[in-house]
């Protein structure tokens, strides 16, 4: 081997947003320092700052700052890979997220607050606890004690535990398949899926530890079972704040957690929005392929998500860190970031006219190749009828 | 023979059953498995697999 550090500084260098990755806590700081400035000072709007930065100022700035489609070359990945500045990123976000989430609660616990304050609060923790599941997923595919560690307890606050199991045996099993709870079908408005995907997610998390704990010849129920660990984590958090702070805290902590997981939902339900894998004639699904998930390279969002974004990559390396993800030029890819998609989710008509038809386009016009919703099914075969064959 | 699990799914290879329905011959041994063959449920890189313990 010829000398490390020099290939160090060169994979760094191949990494055009080294220096941006440690805003993904530095704009949380940002948003919680807005929502305090406006809460000292009066100017309630500003305590606002999540749902602002999110729905508004993230999709702006993607716009205005663009993309950036650059890949480390195959021969850096394993160096890019090790290098520690990229994990204390993701480090230092959970626990500036645990922080921040604590100091909120005291506030809202204790001081006295009109509802258009407590709004502002709870929306904009809210926001930052949807985000987290994000930085949870980064962390929860890694395969060190203190990457899952770190994981669960960003998880903690927006009771969203059992992600970290249903994600990685549940999700990336079956990805892009009418199975799949969190891969939204085509003609499925974000309404619908949001419920199907939380409860089938859950029911599924459940079901996948039993059968692991099962096969270990343990009980469902045991302190063994990490989907009960995960909630047990958040119960001990919930019941501690209130204890300290009071019960009034409870309708606080219930709505920041439904808005965090219907965020996080929002973007689970653009990363794989009508794409299918084909299923083989031994009843096997063809494997996962970048053409099966929906990606985006605008720079702001990929910050923001830890190049989440880059989702083809994700799922064909699921261990790989954020930074060594890469785009492919032959994945299908959103007209915006998902900051701005989820906008457009939230309003089923614009959404269909944004995406049907590149479902559609992906599918070379043969609309039974996708993930059809099978309440829209008759519906959307007689809007694109398939070509004759 | 040895089994291998995917870390990420949970899919295990069993080399004593290989997977003759993509022309891997039961008996196959884990290294003689091609390089970018990957899993057959979620799509992971073989590096992503790990030896399990035999029951």
């Amino acid at each position: 081997m010829s000398d490390t550090r020099i290939t160090l500084a060169e994979a760094r260098a191949y990494d055009r947003k080294r220096w941006l990755w440690p805003m993904g806590f530095g704009i949380i700081i940002l948003v919680a320092a807005a929502t305090v400035a406006g809460w000292l000072s009066g100017i309630t709007v500003l305590m606002f700052a999540g749902p602002i930065m999110v729905y508004g100022i993230v999709p702006l700035l993607d716009f205005m700052i663009g993309k950036d489609s650059t890949n480390p070359p195959e021969r850096v990945l394993d160096v890019l890979e090790d290098d520690p500045f990229y994990r204390y990123s993701t480090y230092i976000y959970v626990l500036v997220q645990l922080v921040l989430f604590i100091a909120v609660c005291v506030v809202v616990g204790t001081q006295p607050l009109t509802i258009w304050q407590w709004l502002g609060f709870v929306s904009t923790i809210g926001m930052l606890s949807g985000i987290s599941i994000n930085t949870a997923h980064e962390l929860g595919h890694k395969n060190t004690a203190v990457e899952s560690w770190l994981a669960k307890i960003a998880l903690a606050p927006v009771a969203y535990g059992h992600f970290y199991v249903e994600h990685n045996f549940g999700h990336h099993k079956r990805v892009a398949t009418p199975e799949d709870p969190a891969s939204a079908r085509l003609g499925e408005s974000f309404w619908r899926f949001l419920p199907r995907t939380v409860i089938g997610s859950a029911r599924s998390a459940w079901h996948i530890e039993k059968r692991r704990l099962a096969r270990k010849g343990r009980p469902t129920w045991s302190l063994h079972n990490e989907v009960l660990q995960s909630w047990g984590m958040t119960a001990v958090l919930w019941i501690g704040l209130m204890a300290a702070f009071g019960v009034a805290l409870l309708p606080f902590l219930i709505i920041q957690a439904v808005l965090g997981a219907s965020l996080l939902e929002a973007v689970n339900y653009c990363e794989h929005y009508g794409l299918k894998r084909q299923k083989h004639d031994n009843g096997r699904y063809e494997r996962c392929r970048p053409e099966h998930s929906w990606n985006n390279d605008h720079i702001v969002t990929n910050i923001f998500l830890f190049h989440l974004q880059r989702h083809s990559d994700h799922h064909a390396h699921p261990t790989r860190r954020y930074q060594s993800l890469r785009h492919f030029d032959e994945a299908p890819e959103l007209p915006t970031g998902y900051a701005g998609m989820i906008v457009l989710a939230y309003m089923p008509w614009l959404w269909y006219r944004v995406m049907d038809h590149r479902v559609l386009a992906h599918y070379d016009g043969d609309i039974r190749l996708a993930n059809l919703d099978p309440r829209n099914r008759d519906r959307l075969l007689a809007q694109y009828p398939p070509p004759a064959t | 023979m040895k089994k291998w699990q995917c870390i990420v799914c949970g899919f295990e290879y069993d080399e004593a059953e290989g997977m003759p329905d993509e022309g891997i011959e039961p008996g196959t041994k884990w290294e003689d498995i091609p390089d970018d063959w990957t899993c057959p449920d979620c799509g992971a890189p073989k590096d992503d697999f790990e030896m399990m313990e035999v029951d």
